[in-house]
């Protein structure tokens, strides 16, 4: 049986005994929610923490608060099955609930915290196996090696960004709060990342991720897709988050992000900057397709091969803005639209 | 069901220790040395054994492929072979002592395909075999092929790949060792074949196979991956001889990849003869097998690519070359299906190609070559009963097909998701001819012993893998003594309480020990009828069992309750204990190799598979599967579509996503993450229909139902891809990736298929060349070992 | 106040509630609720197949939500309610679930089948007659080798028809 390697475990109470836990015992330490990543990777040695930091009782870190027309703040206790069946987020922030909805598999969704999902760590087959593996094939530079077995001449780590939430929490414009020993700040969640496969977070070692932020709804729609060979289980090979606002058939504002396919959440900017003032034709959205595909660049290192990964950011891109606009079928991977 | 039943690593035993093995970090390499001080340093750890601890014993399951080492000794073969194992007070600790046996490794070039291990003769993985890395070479020959070639109006030649994929059982195996201070082993082990791990465990630990006793644990899923003895279980009863403990040993899910035992990746090529009307003037197929590191069941693997496929349909003369390579990957072995899937799904979608080139509906056409009943086929093999027609006729019917398939259609506009359904057929086994090893000894026996309380035990040696073997033995004993099933007490697979049943594999158990059962129970029976007749002054041959009581249908007031006619036969004989016996008829071909194919008897079954393909990303959205057995006679109707729907369920997985590859040495995906298997949201309503033929050589007439239905699904799956996009998918499995390559290579104006584009430079042996027995009448006598009461 | 802290290898004390049956157990923090039941509570009704999240052969109810054992520890599930499949059956009489499944033939090897029955009952409790559709997604979480689901989905279907008409039979008295 896989077990988990001996720990001492911290149940916090509070954010600050939390982050006080986190400062005496600095790199030695881990946060855990849910437990549903931290856990099979602790199980493979991906991490060996001498201390766990529990925040299961801190319960200021469940629950959603607010409303779609002044925004939304959800703990980042709430579990994932929670956020999906949010009524407000399901018919406000579509792309949201579809994502939660679709991390995994239903145990794991009523495991599983929202905050855990937008910190998940990056994923790897070359990463993503038990230690003896990995000492079979020489060790990778994430873990107890020096090279990237991806790309060997690479001087960073390129294990892949697999959240569902992540880019479609970015698409909709969502914040970040991070507690920490110096205080507490909120940043565009999109500044929560790095490309960088091992230093994916940009946040400080005693900060907590304790609130995601939704704006206010304000006439945007939105859709996640997500390419992954079964309906359950299967972690992101592809995730396509939009988010629109249109006034009649013109787009005012849009974003695109595409998950999956790089260490982080990545914005097609370009793509999203030529829907704006333009009207969602056919046309525009294979042009705009195109253009979103462009900053997809999927490795070798998950499942499905990388160029039909690439090859789907483009039909998922226009299914997406099909559905948005209401241009008839969306495809099968769309699961919900406002 | 309520969490009672006991799995091999539910046991708990007193002073139990726990015990790990060291593997293979390399995929081929020699041993240099093994220095285990620093694991024998850590406290906790009992024991550390090493190969040199071991007898200096080679095994293997076949008599002729004796390549395996519980622990290696001089090279290791594989990542995963085993080189040490560590007893523990806990399995962490054991862990912890794997990780301190320093092995000094001498890597050696890992041959990790066909092609690699063919083109690098001076590599040798093995130095046994037909050939520099080439296991098994068979060449058979039934009749003229050329001269069949030179009379059709049709020849095609087509090429496909049959990616490997492994059972999966979500039971990792598990074992329980204890060598008792009497000197006696007992191992509980998660195994389908109790009698060959006691067999070997005898040879390979040199004990006196008197002192060794082998109980088959229920089994948490089997499919073939529990058929081999394996290195866990011989280290355990080891370590339970040095320790004085027993021992338990429970894999990881890791670890179940290594031990593998799966479908063997194929290469074939097949060449088939047709006339304009769609009959088959001959049949030629080459098969190459990626073995893996050892032997196991390959021998019989490599003749399974090519002596079933004539059982289907009519092929007046055959010819088959087969070669089995080793390579540094996990051993192949017989999953579900053994050896015929993919040859199978070569054939079935080349019938489809040749339909479409002959203008022909796909179903009218397979129906019309179906093999008739009570013949023989080119290669010497006895079809009995045949429900393939009628399986045919109702799975056309039930699909709707008709309508759904609406002819060859070209030329189509595209559409994003486009529907197609497809067609294909299959036989298989009901249990092999012969044995694993060479003797004239029953292949199934089972014990019946009648209580005064009138309870029955039925002792025989089968393991119950999830198939329902136990319910459905007792329900034939139940039948003849016309007792209820709840008075019916099974005791499985305990070789030393139970007698020789070979073993839940080849699809045997239901009809082997099914027909000892029914001799038991009607020898039981017959002792008891002696007795009653005597009291109630009636001759014996006018009594009947039934409803719990024994007496004469027209004067059934005067009939005895069961138990009281227990007594009354105990009175008269002395206890009530009777053996049944049975061995399949012996029908092997007079030929060398013609040992493997012959079954008492085959089942039957058509599948159609109705599909979308997303034009865009490539992907199956499966809808509907109707699926048609002849199963002789399903005496269990619950129990036989469980089986057919799981075997749909496993020939979904492997069309459309499971796969054992590797990369750089490693298995690529060793979990159950990464390694796809099906969940509810990927499988489709099976509807399943059941087809009865009353076959003579079946326990009332049944035939087998745990593998066949598995094998039309793939190139079901396959034609159906075909009919809704046009692309030709040549290989499994049929991925998104795979389906978006050939309609890109359509696009520009290349050939709408993926597939294998060359084969092996392998010169096959010269082949038997033996008379084509096509179409002769099957014997007119049945001789079948230790049931000739049965004839009278 | 400080937070409670259990150092590693340590045991720590753990109440747990399990089938309604209280426990007092003193186990290393780093065992998972799967290891707890079936090493220390001998509860070996609870199985596994990866023990990484990936199977759901493991799962139990907690609080009556489907969880996976392998990923919990005990230590974070004091005052929550256990269920495992040994809790389903109620004196000596099945579930409906249990029975349905017998009767259909919907267990095989029967190694998935506790967490398939746990899985199907959280949903039953949520959902008196849910649709086919609906179970297959209650249950894509929970692996199947050997029955293709579909004996499973029939029993599912069966067991909550009978269930509701109990319900409504029992509501009528």
């Amino acid at each position: 049986m896989m077990r988990l390697p001996p720990f001492t475990y911290v149940a916090a109470r509070t954010l600050a005994e939390a982050a006080a836990a986190l400062a005496e015992h600095g790199a030695d330490a881990m946060l855990v929610a849910g437990g549903t990543d931290l856990y099979p990777n602790m199980k493979r040695r991906q991490f060996e923490p001498k201390v766990l930091v529990g925040l299961r009782g801190i319960r200021e870190l469940a629950g959603v608060r607010g409303s779609a027309r002044e925004g939304l703040t959800l703990g980042a206790g709430t579990t994932l099955a929670a956020v999906a069946a949010h009524r407000e987020i399901v018919t406000h922030y579509p792309a949201l609930a579809t994502a939660a909805g679709l991390v995994s598999s239903p145990q794991l969704r009523n495991m599983g915290t929202l905050g855990g999902n937008v910190c998940v760590d990056t994923r790897c087959n070359y990463y993503n196996q038990s230690f003896e593996w990995r000492r079979a094939i020489g060790f990778c530079m994430k873990k107890d090696g020096d090279v990237c077995l991806v790309a060997p001449g690479s001087p960073r780590c390129w294990a892949v960004s697999s959240s569902d939430t992540a880019p479609a929490l970015v698409s909709l414009g969502a914040a970040v709060r991070l507690v920490g020993g110096g205080g507490e700040r909120t940043v565009p969640l999109a500044a929560l990342y790095h490309d960088d496969g091992i230093e994916y977070l940009a946040k400080r070692r005693d900060e907590i991720v304790t609130d995601i932020l939704l704006p206010p709804v304000d006439g945007w729609r939105s859709a996640y897709l997500k390419l992954r060979r079964r309906g359950s289980f299967d972690f992101p090979v592809l995730g396509v988050a939009v988010a629109a606002r249109l006034e009649g058939a013109v787009v005012r504002d849009a974003r695109i992000v595409l998950g999956a396919v790089a260490s982080r959440p990545r914005l097609a900017e370009k793509a999203a900057a030529a829907l704006v003032g333009r009207r969602l034709t056919p046309e525009l959205i294979a042009a705009v397709a195109e253009l979103a595909a462009g900053p997809s660049k999927p490795l070798d290192n998950t499942d499905f091969t990388h160029p039909y990964r690439k090859k789907v950011t483009r039909v998922f891109v226009a299914r997406a803005l099909r559905a948005l606009g209401g241009l008839g079928d969306a495809g099968r991977a769309v699961e919900a639209i406002a | 069901m309520t969490g009672e039943t006991r799995y091999a690593d539910d046991l708990v035993l007193p002073r139990m220790a726990h015990a790990k093995l060291l593997r293979s970090s390399h995929a081929h390499a020699r041993i240099r040395g093994i220095d285990t001080t620093r694991a024998r340093a850590l406290p906790g750890v009992l024991a550390v054994i090493t190969g040199a601890d071991l007898p200096r014993v080679r095994f293997g399951i076949l008599p002729v492929s004796q390549d395996e080492e519980a622990l290696c000794t001089e090279k290791v073969r594989m990542v995963g072979d085993a080189v040490a194992a560590v007893a523990a007070v806990d399995e962490e600790t054991a862990e912890q002592a794997c990780r301190l046996i320093d092995v000094a490794w001498e890597p050696l070039p890992a041959l990790m395909s066909i092609e690699e291990s063919l083109a690098h003769p001076e590599v040798r993985i093995h130095e046994y075999g037909d050939g520099p890395n080439v296991h098994k070479s068979v060449a058979l020959q039934f009749g003229d092929v050329e001269a069949a070639f030179a009379r059709a109006d049709l020849v095609r030649e087509d090429t496909f790949y049959y990616e490997g994929s492994t059972h999966l059982p979500l039971e990792q195996h598990a074992a329980v060792a204890h060598w008792g201070p009497d000197g006696k082993l007992t191992l509980w082990s998660s195994t389908q074949t109790p009698h060959y791990v006691h067999r070997l465990l005898a040879k390979i630990l040199d004990v006196p196979a008197a002192h060794v006793r082998v109980v088959a644990a229920p089994v948490g899923g089997g499919f073939g991956g529990k058929l081999d003895p394996f290195a866990h279980e011989i280290a355990a009863c080891h370590l339970s001889r040095l320790t004085g403990r027993p021992v338990k040993i429970a894999l990881t899910r890791e670890e179940v990849f290594y031990v593998h035992r799966g479908r063997h990746p194929v290469l074939m090529w097949l060449k088939t003869g047709f006339t304009r009307q769609g009959d088959i003037t001959g049949c030629h197929i080459k098969t190459w097998l990626d073995g893996g590191a050892y032997g196991s069941y390959g021998v019989a693997s490599t003749f399974y690519t090519g002596v079933i496929n004539p059982v289907s349909y009519k092929m007046p003369v055959y010819k088959f070359e087969g070669a089995r390579i080793f390579t540094n990957k996990p051993p192949c072995g017989p999953k579900r299906g053994h050896g015929t899937p993919q040859p199978r799904f070569a054939l079935e979608v080349q019938l489809d190609r040749a339909a479409e080139q002959l203008g022909l509906d796909p179903a009218a056409m397979r129906r019309r070559i179906v093999t008739e009943p009570f013949t023989k086929t080119a290669n010497h093999l006895t079809v009995t009963t045949t429900g393939l027609a009628e399986c045919i006729d109702r799975v056309v019917e039930a699909s709707g097909w008709r309508t759904k398939w609406r002819g060859w259609r070209a030329g189509e506009a595209p559409s994003e998701k486009k529907r197609g359904v497809g067609l294909a057929c299959s036989a298989y086994m009901t249990g092999a001819g012969t044995a694993i090893y060479w003797n004239a000894m029953p292949h199934s026996g089972v014990v019946l012993r009648a209580d005064r309380s009138g309870a029955v035990a039925l002792l025989c040696g089968a393991t119950d893998i999830g198939q329902g073997s136990d319910s459905i033995l007792a329900s034939f004993a139940a039948e003849v003594l016309g007792i209820a099933l709840k008075d019916v007490h099974v005791h499985p697979a305990d070789t030393t309480l139970t007698p020789v049943d070979l073993g839940s594999y080849s699809s045997r158990v239901t009809l082997m020990c099914g027909m000892a059962t029914i001799q038991a129970a009607e020898r039981l029976r017959g002792a008891i009828f002696e007795a009653v007749a005597k009291k109630l002054e009636v001759a014996p041959g006018a009594l009947v069992a039934r409803g719990g009581r024994v007496g004469v249908p027209e004067d059934w007031d005067t009939a005895v309750p069961f138990a009281q006619a227990v007594e009354l036969g105990e009175a008269m004989h002395g206890v009530l204990a009777f053996p049944g016996s049975y061995a399949p008829p012996r029908r092997a071909g007079k030929y060398k190799g013609g040992g493997v194919g012959p079954s008492p008897c085959y089942s039957y079954t058509a599948s159609v598979v109705d599909l979308s393909v997303d034009e865009e990303t490539g992907e199956i959205e499966l809808h509907d599967v109707w699926i048609a057995h002849d199963v002789g006679r399903a005496l269990n109707p619950l129990l036989v579509e469980g089986q057919v729907e799981g075997s749909v369920y496993m020939g979904i997985g492997e069309a459309l996503m499971e796969e054992q590859v590797f990369r750089k040495g490693l298995h690529k995906t060793p979990s159950m993450l990464d390694y796809k298997s099906p969940t509810t949201l990927e499988t489709p309503d099976i509807h399943t229909i059941l087809v009865e033929t009353d076959d003579p050589e079946g326990p009332f007439g049944a035939k087998e139902a745990g593998q066949g239905p598995l094998l039309p699904i793939m190139p079901a799956i396959a034609n159906a891809v075909y009919h809704a996009v046009g692309v030709r998918i040549d290989e499994v499995p049929i991925t998104p990736d795979k389906i978006l390559r050939a309609l890109e290579a359509r696009r520009r104006g290349k050939p709408a298929r993926v597939g294998p584009e060359k084969l092996p430079l392998f010169a096959f042996k010269e082949p038997v060349v033996v008379e084509s027995a096509f179409g002769q009448p099957a014997d007119a006598v049945v001789v079948r070992p230790f049931q000739a009461e049965r004839l009278a | 106040m400080n937070p409670q802290t259990v150092e590693p290898r340590m045991k720590a004390r753990i109440a747990l509630s399990v089938n309604d049956q209280p426990h007092e157990l003193l186990v290393p923090v780093h065992k998972t609720l799967l290891e707890v039941l079936r090493e220390d509570l001998g509860l070996t009704g609870t199985k596994h197949g990866c023990e990484l999240g990936e199977c759901g052969t493991c799962t139990v109810l907690v609080d009556g939500e489907p969880v996976l054992s392998c990923l919990a520890l005990p230590v974070e599930l004091e005052g929550r309610r256990i269920t495992t499949v040994e809790g389903l059956a109620e004196g000596g009489r099945l579930h409906p679930l249990q029975q349905a499944f017998a009767e259909l033939g919907a267990a095989q090897c029967g190694y998935c089948t506790p967490g398939v029955l746990l899985t199907a009952q959280a949903l039953l409790a949520a959902e008196a007659l849910p649709p086919r559709d609906r179970i297959r997604e209650a249950l894509a979480g929970n692996l199947c080798r050997c029955t293709g689901y579909t004996k499973i989905l029939d029993a599912v279907e069966l067991a909550a028809l009978r269930l509701s008409r109990g319900a409504r039979a029992g509501a009528g008295r």
